[in-house]
């Protein structure tokens, strides 16, 4: 269903010990399926991975609504990350791409349609666009699985139809962006136009590929801008194959435009370019610094940011330690750990520190690794080698630095980049896992004594991306709520990601809020009119 | 004015007869008969001819449809599901509208003496795009969460008020229906609607298509009947949290009496109109014309926002005038399926008598009749376009809302006097000004006591426009995100904090 939240998964794992079986069984029935798979897949799966039943269509740069090689002719390949193999060669696109597209998207801004459409109109061609992901479910979600290494149920049941609800949670705000009238202090009348910002440069990343597509798009298209966008050179197919749905429901020619390519080639032209009005990223915090730096030395462009996160799961001593062990279990390894909310630092408090951090093992343990194709797999490979390096060199630091190895810390298997499950507990604030953004499935898993300590080393971080919160008293879920810097705060539950709910960073996970009706503001300019009033019948 | 008689051998035959598929009353998801066994006559207008026999609802009826409402939203699924998920069903409805348009424009022609041409382009899309767009706010309702002055934390809730009742006019059937229902849908209540009796046969259709869309039995209930027995049934029942009613300020009045004497439910009100247009000297003279025309023979003049008084400008009185007897001997009257005439007969005898009556009032107060005045044809209720000219603020013609292509014109000297007389009245509807100069523009625009201006443009109506009256022409918005606040209500929800670390 269009609507199910994206972590239905992780609400559905309080009620059902076989958690994933609730979310896999809804829909066509793919019958049985953790049940089956216990502890890590065997190796002779990942040796044998399954053949995606797809073929790759569009590996070209789309440009003024046509699929054209790039300029310099160059092409990188796009690996799978079960094998280390090439899926496909995708046109790489770099300044001259991004000039070429931009100047599509300034003629589809400044001459139209796209802008001059009404309201309705552009809400139709989205509304049509999202028909048409759902037709084209199945085949998105295996190009999604097989560029990012994701599990195809996680893409098919979670993520595509979360693209076709976002797409159309977007449509529905096409017709409803109001401006104010606003009160003046003498005869003028005032009133403010909120005004499509112009040609946006947005950049995604290749965690969620179709799901980063939706949050940038989508707000971007509703308010009436035009768009280049660059992906991820890690998974750069879901997206062409979508926007060329895009096309097919109506768009018109420019005002989306695709560039696969690389950050410093493809993303750091489209950042720096002076005829961009407006630019979003999301990614790394480090990356994040150099969009912005690259945004105020060219035109100021404003630019929005969802950046790393560590973000803290808070177990308080009321909790249901079971309940709390599957909640926290899956707030870090949902999607191989490559979520910037996942809540990579797990607070417990010490009267309940043993019993959870046994459980969690115990769990980790259960968790079913495997080809992502296969029915009932929990967790695929990591994104790339170079993830997948990075990660291990992080297990090795949690150990070096004394931290107690519970489960996991290697790789499985020989092929492709698969890691086990690996906790660690007795985790110190000053280790380099507890600080540092892993992006992978290590959970880290400290003890604390009282509140006010928690919220101190909660807050101990350079990032405020989200946190969770665990516990059924009212107070202490008030209290954390207010006192953790994070945009996101789950109480009793994580990761639910509906379309209505902002998302971004405190301190150094970001600026602006992504979703909801505050992303809307990112994508429009205010204008304010004013004029005199003559003989006012009042003020 | 020209007449123009059909062509009943012509191919579009079939559509000019659609057949008549609902008759009964639409109750949990069924067509039943009354339990009275009761039935009423509805008329096409064109001839004066019986279509159907339409199930007569009464008090026990709408007793049956509040129950059936009553359990669908203190028990059903609507209520609860996610916004988006009622936006589904309703995005839905909307495109088996579409799906119908062309039997549902013909049943609107017969039923009601409209347009087909226009109920094609106009009535029956705006009914699905009204559908679509409180279908893409089902899930953006938002609450506030609130700044305390003590260490509270406070939040309102935006809840479905409850079980709606709809009362509906017979001018505009499909687009009325659609009004008042979408908002209620997408806010989670539960209704029930009672079309008017003289145009019921679009609302039992959209019953079935919401049906068909997957709107749960008891959410949506219509319940066709006279407004004496089964309206009045609506407006005093116990278990109606809420009534939205379109119709005469006569029939307003008594509705929120019979809510006041129940169980004081939320009322809101749109009700009738004498809307001035206010041409200045300064305006291009064939559009203000054409402007003022249409404002007056829309939909046969049968429109609670016709701009049925006009203050033209000392200036261009004279030549306007003119080109207003010009084109209103110009304009086409005749069977509304002819896609060459631009009005219809008036929906029924009653209409019809009453309309002829004020025309000869006017006549016998003095007013100057510069066109039109009397009945056209042997058969059914056409009237000709009329404009009287040099009417007076006291004459009834001035005064009242006649429903009827029939148009009182004036001059005026300066901005001050139209302002004046175009605010004496009881009602507040709407106004239009015609002029360039954007200073009147604005002085007009915040002097005239009405809920909508149009400057420049007349019937600009759109899915995020608020619509409403101002005085006697009621009170509550239908369109824009404020209709769908009618349909819900706050609720604060306050809890100490402790050691809050901000306030």
């Amino acid at each position: 269903m269009a609507s199910r939240r994206m972590c239905s998964l992780l609400s559905h794992s309080l009620t059902s010990p076989t958690s994933s079986a609730a979310l896999f069984s809804r829909g066509r029935n793919i019958a049985s399926p953790s049940r089956g798979i216990s502890k890590y897949s065997t190796a002779a799966a990942i040796e044998n991975p399954v053949d995606p039943p797809f073929e790759v269509k569009h590996t070209q740069l789309l440009i003024n609504g046509q699929f054209v090689d790039a300029a310099s002719g160059k092409s990188f390949p796009t690996l799978d990350p079960r094998t280390g193999d090439v899926i496909a060669h995708v046109a790489e696109g770099d300044a001259e791409d991004i000039n070429r597209a931009v100047a599509a998207a300034r003629k589809a801004f400044d001459e139209g349609p796209w802008p001059k459409m009404t309201a309705y109109e552009r809400q139709r061609i989205v509304l049509r666009f999202a028909d048409l992901i759902e037709k084209h479910n199945d085949e998105l979600a295996a190009l999604e699985t097989w560029d990012s290494g994701k599990p195809y149920e996680q893409s098919a049941k979670v993520e595509v139809p979360m693209l076709t609800r976002l797409m159309r949670y977007y449509a529905g705000w096409a017709d409803k962006i109001h401006g104010l009238t606003v009160p003046a202090d003498g005869p003028y009348h005032v009133q403010t136009l909120h005004e499509p910002i112009g040609v946006v440069g947005q950049v995604t990343p290749w965690n969620f590929p179709l799901l980063m597509f939706a949050w940038k798009v989508g707000p971007a298209l509703a308010c009436g801008n035009t768009i280049v966008l660059k992906t991820a050179e890690q998974t750069p197919l879901s997206a062409l194959f979508a926007a060329n749905l895009l096309h097919e429901a109506g768009l018109p020619p420019g005002v989306l435009n695709v560039i696969s390519g690389f950050g410093p080639t493809a993303g750091a032209p489209l950042a720096s370019h002076m005829d961009v009005d407006k630019f979003a990223f999301t990614g790394s915090t480090k990356t994040g610094q150099v969009v912005h730096e690259l945004a105020s030395r060219s035109n100021l462009k404003p630019v929005t940011m969802e950046l790393g996160g560590k973000s803290p799961f808070i177990v308080c001593e009321d909790a249901d330690i079971d309940k709390a062990v599957e909640l926290a279990h899956s707030a870090l390894f949902f999607n191989q750990g490559q979520c910037c909310c996942a809540g990579s630092r797990t607070f417990v408090h010490e009267r309940v520190y043993d019993e959870f951090v046994e459980k969690s093992k115990a769990r980790a343990l259960k968790r079913a690794v495997g080809d992502p194709f296969l029915k009932g797999i929990e967790q695929g490979p990591q994104v790339s080698n170079a993830q997948f390096e990075k990660i291990l060199e992080y297990i090795k630091s949690g150990i070096e630095s004394g931290a107690t190895l519970e489960s996991g810390g290697e790789r499985l298997g020989n092929k492709g980049y698969y890691i086990k499950p690996t906790v660690f507990s007795n985790v110190k604030d000053d280790m380099l896992i507890a600080k540092d953004e892993i992006f992978g499935p290590v959970q880290s898993i400290f003890k604390y004594k009282d509140l006010d300590e928690v919220i101190r080393r909660a807050n101990a971080t350079l990032f405020g991306l989200a946190a969770g919160v665990f516990t059924e008293n009212l107070d202490t879920a008030n209290t954390l709520t207010r006192a953790l810097r994070v945009g996101t705060v789950w109480v009793n539950c994580y990761n639910i990601f509906d379309a209505a709910i902002p998302v971004g960073g405190y301190k150094m996970s970001g600026h602006g809020r992504e979703k909801g009706i505050y992303s809307l503001e990112n994508y429009l300019q205010v204008k304010a009119v004013v004029t005199p009033l003559k003989n006012p019948a009042w003020l | 004015m020209a007449s123009q008689n059909s062509d009943d051998s012509s191919a579009s035959i079939l559509v000019k007869n659609p057949t008549i598929k609902f008759t009964k009353l639409f109750i949990n998801g069924e067509f039943v008969d009354s339990i009275s066994g009761k039935t009423f006559e509805t008329i096409d207008p064109r001839t004066g001819e019986v279509i159907a026999k339409i199930a007569e609802g009464d008090k026990e009826d709408v007793d049956l449809a509040v129950k059936a409402a009553r359990q669908a939203f203190d028990h059903g699924t609507w209520p609860r599901l996610p916004g988006s998920e009622r936006g589904r069903i309703m995005m839905k409805f909307a495109d088996l509208i579409e799906e119908n348009a062309e039997e549902l424009a013909a049943l609107e022609t017969i039923d009601g003496g409209k347009l087909f041409s226009m109920n094609k382009a106009m009535d029956i899309p705006q009914a699905a795009s009204s559908l679509r767009y409180y279908a893409g706010a089902a899930d953006k309702i938002h609450g506030e969460v609130l700044k305390m002055s003590r260490e509270l934390h406070g939040y309102t809730l935006q809840e479905p008020i409850g079980v709606v009742g709809h009362i509906i006019p017979w001018n505009f059937p499909s687009i009325m229906f659609s009004l008042k229902v979408s908002p209620a849908l997408a806010a989670g209540c539960t209704m029930v609607v009672k079309p008017a009796e003289q145009t019921p046969l679009t609302a039992l259709f959209y019953a079935h298509l919401a049906k068909l869309a997957g709107i749960p039995n008891g959410v949506l209930n219509v319940v066709s009947g006279l407004g004496s027995t089964a309206g009045s049934a609506i407006s005093s029942h116990m278990d109606i949290d809420a009534v939205s009613f379109t119709g005469s300020t006569e029939v307003g009045r008594k509705i929120l009496q019979a809510a006041a004497a129940s169980n004081l439910k939320v009322v809101s009100l749109e009700l009738g109109g004498k809307s001035p247009l206010i041409i200045f000297d300064d305006a291009d003279v064939d559009m203000a014309a054409d402007l003022a025309l249409f404002g007056i023979l829309y939909n046969k003049g049968e429109i609670c926002v016709a701009s049925s008084r006009v203050y033209v400008q000392e200036g261009i009185y004279e030549e306007l005038v003119k080109k207003l007897v010009e084109k209103a001997k110009a304009w086409v009257v005749g069977d509304p399926f002819d896609p060459k005439v631009q009005q219809g007969p008036q929906v029924d005898k009653k209409q019809f008598e009453k309309i002829l009556s004020y025309i000869e009032h006017g006549k016998r107060e003095g007013a100057t009749l510069l066109t039109g005045g009397k009945p056209l044809g042997e058969k059914g209720y056409f009237i000709e376009p009329t404009i009287f000219a040099e009417v007076k603020e006291e004459m009834l013609i001035t005064k009242d809302e006649i429903f009827g292509p029939v148009m009182a014109l004036a001059k005026f000297k300066t901005i001050e006097e139209a302002i004046k007389r175009a605010n004496n009245t009881r009602y507040g509807l709407a106004a239009g000004i015609v002029t360039k100069d954007l200073n009147v523009a604005n002085t007009v625009s915040r002097s005239i006591r009405a809920g909508t201006i149009w400057i420049n443009c007349y019937f600009a109506f759109d899915n995020d426009i608020p619509f409403g009256g101002y005085k006697m022409s009621g009170f509550g918005k239908d369109f824009g995100l404020e209709a769908l606040h009618k349909y819900l209500q706050v609720k604060s929800v306050v809890t100490p904090l402790y050691n809050t670390p901000w306030l």
